[in-house]
Parts: C-alpha cells; sequence; structure tokens
C-alpha cells in the first residue's frame, strides 16, 4: 500500500476520464511521483514531439509517502516534456493539492490530447469529469480558485491552476496550487494551457492506508524528531524559511547578481530572511506575518507575507492587501539580487503576482536580469520597451514587466520567452544564463564548484533541486566539503542526483534531507509500501530513474554538448569575495562525472549501464 | 415538595433529569399515557426502516435509570387540571397533588376533514402504536400512499422506501416541505425523489378515501383516482391541551408560556411541542421540533426549582434526510424585509446554500447537500455575532459559514 | 478537574498532522476528511485556527439526540457517540452551535471529538504544541465557553 494502485486517465480531445488500475511491475521498479511518472512518460510520449502539441502528456503524480503522516508527504510532480527546455520536465510541488488526489483515491492522472475548448477536471473522489472552462479562461489562479470553491460549494476544495500565463503559453509559466504553492520550473503550465486546460479541482473522502500501520507510525514519529532536533530543520527553516541562506550565500560570493556579472549584492541584507522579520514602511510591521507548513510537514519553511499598505505596488489595491505566499530565497534571489533591486516589497509584490498569473519567478526574474543587461549595454531600448527603463535596480522596471508578461503586454510578450530565446534573438547567445534552455537559480557556480556540474548535467535544465551540493559545499550536509575545489565533486553530484530522484519518487520533500539522509528515509518508505524497501534497491532505483531521464532527452534530441554552462561562469573570473578571481572548472569534472555514471565520452549511457539498471 | 410533569416525551424526561440535578430532595414524578418505557417519537423512522429495534427507540436505555435517579413513573392519561386545588384529575379515577406542575404533552396529528380517514388501514405515523400499524400493512410490494409532504411526512418517506413498498405522495402545497424549504430546494428535493422512483404530486389533494376490493380508492384533485394497500396521513399535528379547558391556563396556539417557561397560572409550566412561546425572531409560536422540546424542558425545570433561567426563544431548525440528500434550514430562511440574502445553486450535484442576514447579522438559512459543521449556522445567528468583514465574504460565498464562525475564537 | 484540549491558533503552521492522527485513531485511515478536529485556514491573515468540540458542560448535542446516544465519559468528561445506539438523525449536527459534529454518509453515524478516551492523538501529533492536553481550563478556552453561553437558550443558573 502507500499506492492507491489506481490512475486516471483523462483525453482531453475525447472528453474522456477512465480510471485504470496502476501497473505495479513499474511502481517496483520507480516507486512513484517523478520515476513512476517519467516511465508512463517514456513508455507513452515520443520524446520528439513539441511540448505544446497534442501529442505530449502532462502527468500530475504523487508519491507512496503523499498524504500520510511521514513529515513532508505533501509533495505531487507534473511530469511532461518542457515547454521552456524541450528537455523532460519534472516540477515539484507541496500544499494540500498532491494530499488530496490521494485522498480521493488517485496515485497519478495523465492527461493525453487536447480539449478543443477549455475545460477544468472536477474530482470527487471515485468521480471525475470535465468541466467546461470557458468562464475560467482569462482568469488568474486566485481567482479561478474563489470561483471554484463558490461553484462546488466546497471549502474544502483543492485547486491546481494556471494562471493568464499558462493560457498565453508563456514558456516559464508554472501550474499553482494551493493559491501559492507551485510546480514551477520548465514551463509545464504552458503545457497545460496548450491542452486548454485550466484547473484541476479535487476533493478526497477515500483516505489513504500504508502496509504496516505500526510500523510506519512508530517510525515516522522518530524521524519526526530528528527533523525537530535538527538546526536548519527545526529552526532556521521555520524562522527564516529558505531565505535563511541570503546572506551566507551572499557572503560566500556565490550570490549571481545582476545577469551573474557579479556575486555579491550590496542590497543583500535588506532582501534576506532576517529583513522579512523587521517591521518596516508606512505600517511598522514585518513583511512575515507567519511560516506555513504543507500538507504533512513539521519543519513549515513557507513564507506568508504582507506587502506594506503604503508601498506604491499596492496603493489602491485592496486585493493585495491581504496575506499570501511571500518570498523564498530563490524567488528574493531571481526578482532581487539577480536584476538588482533591493526593494523587499516590491519583491514580494512581484512574486505574489507570479503565483496569481502563474509565473515561474526564478525563469521571470533570470530573463528580465539578461533583457537589463541587454538593455544596459544598448541592445534593447526603450522603444522596444515601450519607454520602460530596464535598469538594473529598477523596482519599476520589475513591477511593471511582471504585468507585461502575466498579461502578455508590451514588451512582456519578448521576455516570455525566456532568457535564452530572448537573447538570441537580440544576437547576444552569451548573456542569457541558461542550460538546456532553463534559467539557472541562486547559486554561482564560481563560488559553489559543485553546482556547475549540477546544472550542466540537470536533466530539466538548470535547476538546484537535482543535486543540492550547496548542503555540504556550503552547509556541511552530510559533511562539509570545499567549495571552492572540483575535486570529488562528481561523484558528490552524482550520489545527490541519485538520493534525489528517490526522495522525489517517494513524494516527500527534499528539505527533509538537511536532516534526513536516505537511511532515515527507507525505512518510512519500507513501512508504508508493500514489499522490501533496502537501501540498496532504492539508490539503484534513483540511478534508474536518473538514467531514464537521460534517454528521454537524447532520443528528444540532447547530447553531451548540452551539459555546457554559459559562457561567463566558465570564462569570466569573480570580481569579489572568497571565489575571486575563479571561473567555473566543469571541464574538469565533465568527463569524471561520465565515467562514474557509466556513460560513454559523449554523455550516452553505455549497453552495460543500461543493462545493470534494468533498462 | 413535589413535582410533577405531565407527558413521557422527551420534555417531560429531560426536566425530569433536570429537576433532580437540582433539587436532590424533592419528589419527582413522570406521568405519561403511553404505554412502555418513554422512548422518541424521533426514532419511528428508524424503527420502520428496520434499522433498530424497538429498544432502540427509547429515551434512556438504561432500565433502572429513572429508578435510580428517584422519578417516579405512572402510566396513565391526566383528565382535568384543577389548579385551585393544585390537583390533577386522572384517568383510573384518583386525584393527585403537585406542588409545581410541568405539562409536557406533546401534540397530536390532526385528521384532514375528508371522508374515509378513519378507514382501517390508514395510519398516522405518530406513536409506536401507529408504527406497529404501519408494519403490518407496509410490505415489499405494496401500494402506499403518503399524504402530506411536510417535515414529518418526508421523514416518514425515507423508512417506507426503505421497507421496499411502491409509494406515492400527495402534498397540497406547491413544493414539498413548504415550511421549511425555499421553493428552489423544494423542488430539487422533489426532482431527488422522483430520481429514486416515488411518485409525488404536489399541489394535489386527496378528496375522498374509499373502500374497494383490492384495497382503498384515493380520489385527488386534480388527477385520476389511486389505489392503496396503505395510507399514511401526515398532514400537521395540534398542541394536546384538551384536558386544560376548564383549568384557566391561558391557551393560544397551545400552552401560552413566558420567558421562563411558566404559563398564565401560578405553579405550571410548560415545554416542548404543547407550549406557545417567544420566538427566536420576536413574536411567540409553537416550535414542535425535539431540539426545543429538550431546551425549553431544561428552562422550565430550572425554574420550578427556584433558578432563574431565561428561554431566549425557540429557533427552528430542522434536518432532513430524503434518502440521501440532506437538507438544514434554520430560523428565518425566508428573510425579513430590507435584508441580504445570498444563494448558490449547483443543481447538477443537488448543492444549494441559502443565508439570510439582517443587516450584519445572520438571521437563517438554508442548505441541500452539505453535512459538515452545519451547526455553526446556529451558532451564527444565536450569538447575534456581528459578521463585520464576513458578510461580505459571506454574501460573496455563503458556504463559508464555518469559517465565518471560527474566525472569531479568541 | 477535567483536562482539556487547550488550543493555540498561533502556533498553529497548518500541517494537518492532527487531523490525519484524528481520523487514523478512528478509522485506521489517513483521511482528514473524517478528522474530528478540522484546521481552518485564514489565509488574508496568515491564520490556521485548529477547531474541535469544547466539551460543553450543558452539551447541546447531547440533549438534543432523541436516543440517548451521546453520553459523558466519566474519565474525561467527554460527550461521545455511542454508535450502536446512534440512528443517525443529524439532530445533533444542527443542535450544537459550534459546528463540531459532522455526519458521515459511509456509515450513517455522526462523528465528533470525544477525547480518545484521554490521550488525545491530535495533541501528541502537533509538532507545534497548538493543540495540548492540559490540567484544567485554559484561558481561550473558556472564552470559548463565553460564546456558547451566549448562544444557549437557558442562562446556566
Ligand atoms: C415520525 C416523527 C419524526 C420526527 N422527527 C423529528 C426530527 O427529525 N426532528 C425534530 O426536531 N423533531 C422531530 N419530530 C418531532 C419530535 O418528535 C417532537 O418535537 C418531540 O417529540 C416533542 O417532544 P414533547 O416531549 O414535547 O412531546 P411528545 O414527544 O409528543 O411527548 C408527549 C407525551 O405526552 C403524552 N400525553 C399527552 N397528553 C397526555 C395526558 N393528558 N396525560 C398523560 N400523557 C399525555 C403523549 O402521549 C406523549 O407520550 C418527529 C416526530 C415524529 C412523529
Ligand atoms: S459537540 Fe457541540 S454541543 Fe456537543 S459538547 Fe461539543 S461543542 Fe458542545
Ligand atoms: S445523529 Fe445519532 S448521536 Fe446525533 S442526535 Fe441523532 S441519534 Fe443522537
Amino acid at each position: 500500500m502507500g499506492w492507491q494502485k489506481k490512475i486516471l486517465r483523462v483525453n482531453l480531445t475525447e472528453g474522456t476520464c477512465i480510471s485504470e488500475p496502476l501497473d505495479m511491475g513499474w511502481a517496483n521498479e520507480y516507486l512513484g511521483q517523478r520515476g513512476l511518472a517519467t516511465k508512463y512518460l517514456v513508455e507513452e510520449v515520443d520524446p520528439k514531439v513539441d511540448p505544446l502539441s497534442p501529442e505530449n502528456k502532462l502527468i500530475f503524480a504523487t508519491g507512496p509517502l503523499t498524504g500520510t503522516p511521514a513529515s513532508t508527504g505533501a509533495r505531487y510532480s507534473v511530469i511532461t516534456k518542457g515547454a521552456l527546455t524541450g528537455a523532460i520536465a519534472c516540477s515539484n510541488s507541496g500544499g494540500y493539492f498532491g494530499a488530496e488526489l490521494k485522498f480521493a483515491g488517485w496515485d497519478m492522472i495523465i492527461f493525453e490530447g487536447c480539449a478543443e475548448k477549455p475545460v477544468y477536471l472536477y474530482i470527487n473522489d471515485d468521480q471525475a469529469e470535465l468541466l467546461p472552462a470557458d468562464d475560467l479562461w482569462g482568469k488568474s489562479v486566485w481567482e479561478t480558485d474563489e470561483i471554484l470553491h463558490r461553484v462546488h460549494q466546497d471549502p474544502q476544495l483543492r485547486i491546481s491552476a494556471i494562471g493568464r500565463a499558462g493560457e498565453k503559453g508563456v514558456l516559464y509559466a508554472c501550474i499553482v496550487n494551493d493559491l501559492h504553492r507551485a510546480a514551477g520550473r520548465s514551463g509545464v503550465g504552458a503545457v497545460m494551457g496548450s491542452k486548454n486546460l485550466k484547473a484541476v479541482a479535487v476533493r478526497g473522502t477515500k483516505g489513504v492506508r500504508v502496509a504496516d500501520p505500526e510500523r510506519f507510525l512508530k517510525v515516522v514519529a522518530e524521524k519526526k524528531q530528528v527533523l525537530a532536533e535538527n538546526a536548519v530543520t527545526g529552526q532556521g527553516l521555520p524562522a527564516y524559511g529558505t531565505q535563511v541562506l541570503m546572506n551566507v550565500i551572499n557572503e560566500l560570493g556565490a550570490l549571481p547578481t545582476r545577469n551573474a556579472r557579479d556575486v555579491q549584492f550590496e542590497g543583500a541584507s535588506r532582501i534576506s530572511g532576517e529583513a522579512m522579520h523587521e517591521p518596516r514602511g508606512s505600517e511598522q510591521k514585518p513583511n512575515l506575518v507567519t511560516n506555513q507548513a504543507c500538507f504533512g510537514c513539521t519543519i513549515a519553511c513557507g513564507r506568508i507575507s504582507r506587502i506594506d499598505k503604503g508601498h506604491y505596488t499596492v496603493v489602491n489595491r485592496p486585493e493585495y492587501w491581504g496575506a499570501s505566499g511571500g518570498l523564498e530565497y530563490e524567488n528574493a534571489w531571481s526578482l532581487g539580487a539577480d536584476c538588482g533591486v533591493e526593494d523587499l516589497d516590491a519583491l514580494t509584490w512581484a512574486n505574489f503576482v507570479c503565483n496569481e498569473q502563474g509565473l515561474d519567478p526564478i525563469s521571470f526574474g533570470a530573463t528580465l536580469a539578461a533583457a537589463m543587461e541587454l538593455y544596459e549595454t544598448g541592445v534593447i531600448t526603450d522603444e522596444d520597451t515601450g519607454g520602460i527603463a530596464l535598469k538594473f535596480g529598477s523596482a519599476e522596471a520589475l513591477t511593471s514587466m511582471v504585468q507585461q508578461v502575466a498579461n502578455g503586454e508590451g514588451f512582456g510578450r519578448e521576455l516570455a520567452l525566456g532568457s535564452r530565446r530572448l537573447c538570441e534573438k537580440y544576437g547576444h547567445p552569451e548573456l542569457s544564463m541558461t542550460v538546456k534552455g532553463q534559467e539557472f537559480p541562486a547559486y554561482d557556480p564560481r563560488g559553489i564548484q559543485g553546482m556547475g556540474l549540477t546544472y550542466a548535467t540537470s536533466n530539466r535544465g538548470a535547476c538546484h533541486l537535482r543535486s543540492y551540493t550547496v548542503s555540504s559545499e556550503v552547509l556541511g550536509i552530510p559533511e562539509k566539503t570545499d567549495p571552492l575545489v572540483t575535486d570529488g565533486k562528481p561523484a558528490l553530484v552524482k550520489a545527490f542526483q541519485d538520493v534525489t530522484a528517490t526522495v522525489d519518487a517517494s513524494g516527500l520533500c527534499l528539505f527533509s534531507t538537511f536532516a534526513w539522509s536516505l537511511e532515515d528515509i527507507q525505512p518510512q518508505i519500507d513501512a508504508a509500501c508493500e514489499g522490501d524497501w533496502s537501501l540498496d534497491r532504492l539508490l539503484e532505483m534513483g540511478e534508474r530513474i536518473w538514467n531514464l531521464e537521460r534517454q528521454f532527452n537524447i532520443a528528444a534530441g540532447f547530447t553531451g554538448k548540452d551539459d555546457r554552462l554559459p559562457k561567463r561562469l566558465v570564462s569570466e573570473p569573480v570580481k569579489s569575495g572568497p571565489a575571486k578571481g575563479l571561473v567555473n572548472q566543469l571541464d574538469k569534472m565533465l568527463p569524471e562525472y561520465y565515467q562514474l555514471r557509466g556513460w560513454d565520452e559523449g554523455g550516452v549511457p553505455r549497453e552495460e549501464t543500461l543493462e545493470r539498471l534494468g533498462l | 415538595m413535589r413535582h410533577v410533569i405531565v407527558g413521557r416525551g422527551p420534555a417531560g424526561v429531560v426536566a425530569a433529569e433536570t429537576l433532580r440535578a437540582h433539587d436532590r430532595a424533592s419528589e419527582v414524578l413522570l406521568i405519561g399515557d403511553e404505554p412502555g418505557p418513554a422512548y422518541s417519537r424521533m426514532a419511528i423512522p428508524y424503527l420502520l426502516a428496520r434499522q433498530i429495534r424497538e429498544e432502540g427507540t427509547w429515551l434512556r436505555h438504561d432500565t433502572t435509570h429513572f429508578e435510580r435517579q428517584r422519578v417516579g413513573q405512572l402510566e396513565t392519561r391526566v383528565e382535568a387540571l384543577n389548579a385551585e386545588s393544585k390537583t390533577l384529575a386522572l384517568a383510573n379515577g384518583t386525584t393527585l397533588d403537585y406542588d409545581r406542575l410541568l405539562l409536557a404533552t406533546g401534540s397530536s396529528p390532526v385528521d384532514p376533514p375528508i371522508e374515509g380517514v378513519d378507514l382501517p388501514r390508514v395510519h398516522h405515523c405518530w406513536t409506536l402504536e401507529d408504527a406497529h400499524h404501519i408494519m403490518e400493512s407496509a410490505e415489499a410490494g405494496s401500494r402506499v400512499v403518503l399524504m402530506g409532504a411536510g417535515f414529518i411526512g418526508c421523514i416518514i418517506m425515507e423508512a417506507l422506501k426503505l421497507r421496499g413498498v411502491r409509494l406515492t405522495v400527495v402534498e397540497a402545497g406547491d413544493r414539498m416541505v413548504p415550511r421549511m424549504m425555499d421553493q428552489v430546494a423544494g423542488n430539487l428535493i422533489k426532482q431527488w425523489c422522483i430520481d429514486q422512483g416515488i411518485e409525488v404530486c404536489t399541489s394535489t389533494r386527496i378528496t375522498r378515501i374509499e373502500p374497494g376490493d383490492e384495497g382503498l380508492w384515493l380520489h385527488c384533485e386534480p388527477g385520476e383516482p389511486m389505489q392503496a394497500d396503505l395510507v399514511v396521513v401526515a398532514t400537521g399535528v395540534r398542541p394536546n391541551v384538551g384536558f386544560l379547558q376548564e383549568s384557566g391556563v391561558e391557551i393560544g396556539n397551545g400552552i401560552r408560556v413566558d420567558a421562563h417557561q411558566r404559563s398564565s397560572v401560578d405553579d405550571v409550566y410548560a415545554a416542548g411541542d404543547v407550549c406557545e412561546g417567544a420566538s427566536w425572531q420576536g413574536g411567540r409560536g409553537v416550535h414542535a421540533i425535539q431540539p426545543m422540546a429538550v431546551e425549553t424542558a431544561r428552562v422550565a425545570a430550572l425554574n420550578m426549582v427556584g433558578r432563574e433561567a431565561t428561554h431566549v426563544g425557540s429557533l427552528d431548525m430542522n434536518v432532513l434526510d430524503t434518502l440521501g440528500l440532506i437538507s438544514v434550514s434554520y430560523g428565518q430562511w425566508m428573510g425579513v424585509e430590507g435584508g441580504d440574502s445570498a444563494s448558490l445553486l449547483d443543481e447538477r450535484s443537488g448543492r444549494y446554500v441559502k443565508l439570510r442576514f439582517d443587516g450584519d447579522h445572520l438571521i437563517g438559512g438554508i442548505t441541500l447537500g452539505i453535512t459538515e459543521h452545519v451547526g455553526a449556522l446556529r451558532g451564527l445567528i444565536q450569538s447575534r455575532r456581528h459578521l463585520g468583514v464576513w458578510k461580505k465574504h459571506l454574501m460573496e460565498n455563503p458556504t463559508r459559514f464555518m469559517e465565518a464562525w471560527v474566525s472569531t475564537v479568541p | 478537574m477535567y483536562r482539556s484540549l487547550s488550543i493555540d491558533p498561533d502556533k498553529c503552521t497548518g500541517c494537518l498532522q492532527c487531523e490525519m492522527a484524528c481520523s487514523y485513531e478512528y478509522e485506521g485511515v489517513f483521511n482528514p476528511a473524517h478528522s474530528r478536529i478540522k484546521v481552518f485556514t485564514f489565509h488574508q491573515e496568515g491564520r490556521f485556527v485548529p477547531y474541535t468540540c469544547t466539551q460543553c458542560a450543558d452539551a447541546w448535542c447531547q440533549h438534543a439526540c432523541p436516543v440517548d446516544a451521546i453520553r459523558v465519559d466519566a474519565e474525561t468528561g467527554a460527550k461521545e457517540i455511542k454508535e450502536n445506539l446512534c440512528v443517525g438523525c443529524k439532530v445533533c449536527t444542527i443542535a450544537c452551535p459550534f459546528g463540531t459534529v459532522n455526519y458521515n454518509h459511509d456509515r450513517g453515524k455522526v462523528l465528533k471529538c470525544d477525547l480518545c478516551g484521554g490521550d488525545p492523538a491530535c495533541a501528541r501529533a502537533c509538532p507545534t504544541q497548538a493543540i495540548t492536553y492540559v490540567d484544567g481550563d485554559w484561558a481561550g478556552y473558556e472564552k470559548m465557553r463565553a460564546w456558547a453561553a451566549r448562544t444557549d437558550n437557558a442562562t446556566h443558573a
């Protein structure tokens, strides 16, 4: 158990919703969520399809621990071929939606085809139906949430939706659930929009069972204690959220600033987790209202923030006066440091709009940062921007552009392409801080070497959540490694990648691994699921998932040449901080990494590797 | 001191227990004219539906309960009250003195003024005795006509259906449960019942019942005559006040009581279905529902033992389960002049909610298909809570009533 | 004096561990939909409020029950549903002004908090001590009772 052993197949072209048994053979090899859904995608979708075509499929998948008391067991992922990258996309989200889907009796939903007119999926336990969404089309995520709660007269309905960005095909549109939790990256929202699917609304009253409840509850209680006693998960994250990192990474000289021209931001302390606690503005209240947990999470790193009523972004706009999802570290970085903006309320507002309209704030901020650099070097002019000065540090540029992108207006239409396409269009591909078309997040690989290899080899394009070596290189978890050297990093990256794939497949949150090793997670999976889930089996499974994703990408046309970092990171030495004078030495790490992975020099998995993994 | 209670329904029983709880010494005597242990009428439908046995209808399950409480029980009818001499004339020929008297005699069904209601196989559904009659005739497949689709009628309907009978419901009003539900909800319930295989004729009167060779013939207006093996009559009730005619106790629609449940005569109190007291929304009325029966009984008993307690007025509230469709109504669901109203209807799923406001107070509401936290509507109404910003939220989405209630938790 | 559930909304993070624990205690399934304690989210205020039965001294639900199916546990003072007696009439669900008795379609019975016989699973599961089981009355709880008194039809003497 742990699984509901049932998947919902929704054919949008035909308008049908069909229940299917979960393929338990695959579940035994890929566990759930990221792993299992990737298996379904690989089996059912030609990797060469246009991501925005009806032939692409969109999978919402939970893991066996989703919707159980295992701490952080809230997660679901959206798996598809990414609109931004053309690579496999797997965007993970918390909140309550995933657990609710599970409670309704489903492990995953596979959407295929494309609806003729806008629709949304309504699930009430076994009953699943596609309903017309003409009235919802054009509405924001927040409006959609409100309307669906009203229409179905169910305050306990959980909703996942796209905003205007997804409808308009912004290539980094995300899918937002529970108002401000998002399956954020790679443009999964654009895929959803291309299918004319506005939202999924679910209510579940069936509940979840586990294989050995007594053993499960015992080990779950023990492991919750581990999280509570750990300094990061027990104190740092609840108090400051991921924003605990802003000052730390800045001091380390690894905070990409102004499109990664710099690695330290003079305004960092003003947009940090600490700053969110300081009274400010006309109301003299802190930005942070409270922390919030996702379903079942005993860490509670989520930020709930309010914008000062006197701030220019909200004057006469009461709809933004209430509290909502606040800044996480990555967003504070992308909207803040990367654009050089240090106005905390402006960042918070831009972040609200990203949630409201379904934009990935990392890609949006990084794309705007690239545009700002193009503007400052004179490539982009006032004529292009409609008179808005895209200067680094301009809060107004940030807040007007986020709206333009969401509404598909003005220069926002250019920014909607993402950094790579934008920079190519203006003739400066080297200014795009992307890998495989996806903007990299808040760690400069010149100051944290392992992150260079992480970005370069990430299957979904540049991303920190595929092997978060920051844990080791900065925080010393599980053990400290030197962020400025490359020695040992290929092995570190591989190990992190495999473990992360396993954690994702289980339905737990990656942040639990600040305190938990796989040794802590394994007994929870083993008690929840039938069968014998040993550590070795789980590790091998992580590696299998990684290779399966890689195979999808290779079949989609990616090669080792795409395991590259932007030129700036490997050729422009850092100007300040501990990493001063350094570039990222990807060259030194990549061949060793391929070798450790059992891949050839071109980055293609060797026969014997695939065979060993049963692929 | 001797406390005498007439009527062994829920009001009488709760009053007896309350008296005993606050007065260890006095004598407490419960008189009732129905045989067997004190039972609850409300449980009859579940007996008909074979979900419980007769013991399941008992108000108290421990057979020694009243003994242990030192509450005396007398199975007889009270024929008359002499308030001057403070005595009761009993059907067994004796008289009984009291110091304080509670009248909790409930109500009885009224016969519609038509020919044939006294025929065999035409029954009310009010007492256990009635229930036994019905159970004798309502077998799987038999043709049953239910006269009246009011609250009680609808409750019995489900039970009859569960017995597997072929059921026809005839209601004179233009919808089902007209006194509890508005047009929208009443019609949704009707459609639901039709979908469950019940024949429903609204705006239809039965004008005459005739015996025939194969059961009874019912003449309808409008419509063709129909045949039935059993007719169940649920066309309204009337307080049991007949025995009070010479007593001097003031009677309106029921025994008139003040906020302390005192009648017009010293040391005589009334509670439950039989009394006409203050209504929550102002004015007076008979509120023949279980929760109000026990609440008025508690107030009466407290006053009888000299503890000042006031009843702030009876709030109408009903919950009904018509073959799985659950409906609730509270207070002034029909609204007041100048008051706001908010409603949501989803015909597809059979969900409906309607709230009525007076200024920024909630005064009544209806829900259909909602089973969670409905009691909070009562909380909001009876605490007379100022809704403040929640008025706006509820106007936009009236399903958020529980949040409105919880929002003010300290 | 009975012990009571003390609820401190300021400490609640909305993780719903309590709802899972409650439903498991009763149904052997993790199923918040059938939890007797519910966390309400006030998104605009960033507030999470766990809410359940206050175990009123004079309980509306208990008085309203026509078949004596709600009993007071002598040890804990909890008002408990006796499922074998409950006929599922739902009168208690409309009589309780706190909205804390819910009807369960699947079983045809009602659900309400019964303090788990004196060791409430929700309090055990809560990671932030937003829900605790404490000796005697807690001030906030008294305030809730005060609301109750205002809703009462009788002034308690
Ligand atoms: C089938 C059915 C379903 C119902 N369902 C609901 C429901 O779902 N919800 C709800 O709120 N209400 C319901 N009711 C109504 C509810 O049962 C009454 O409101 C409640 O019984 C009133 O209690 P009471 O004690 O005032 O009167 P009763 O229960 O009527 O008790 C009065 C008793 O006094 C006796 N008596 C009368 N006159 C004399 C006399 N002169 N001498 C001695 N004894 C006398 C009567 O015989 C009776 O036993 C239902 C009723 C019925 C019949
Ligand atoms: S369920 Fe309601 S009426 Fe009953 S004890 Fe709890 S709060 Fe009081
Ligand atoms: S639903 Fe059950 S517990 Fe509630 S009043 Fe009816 S019989 Fe009593």
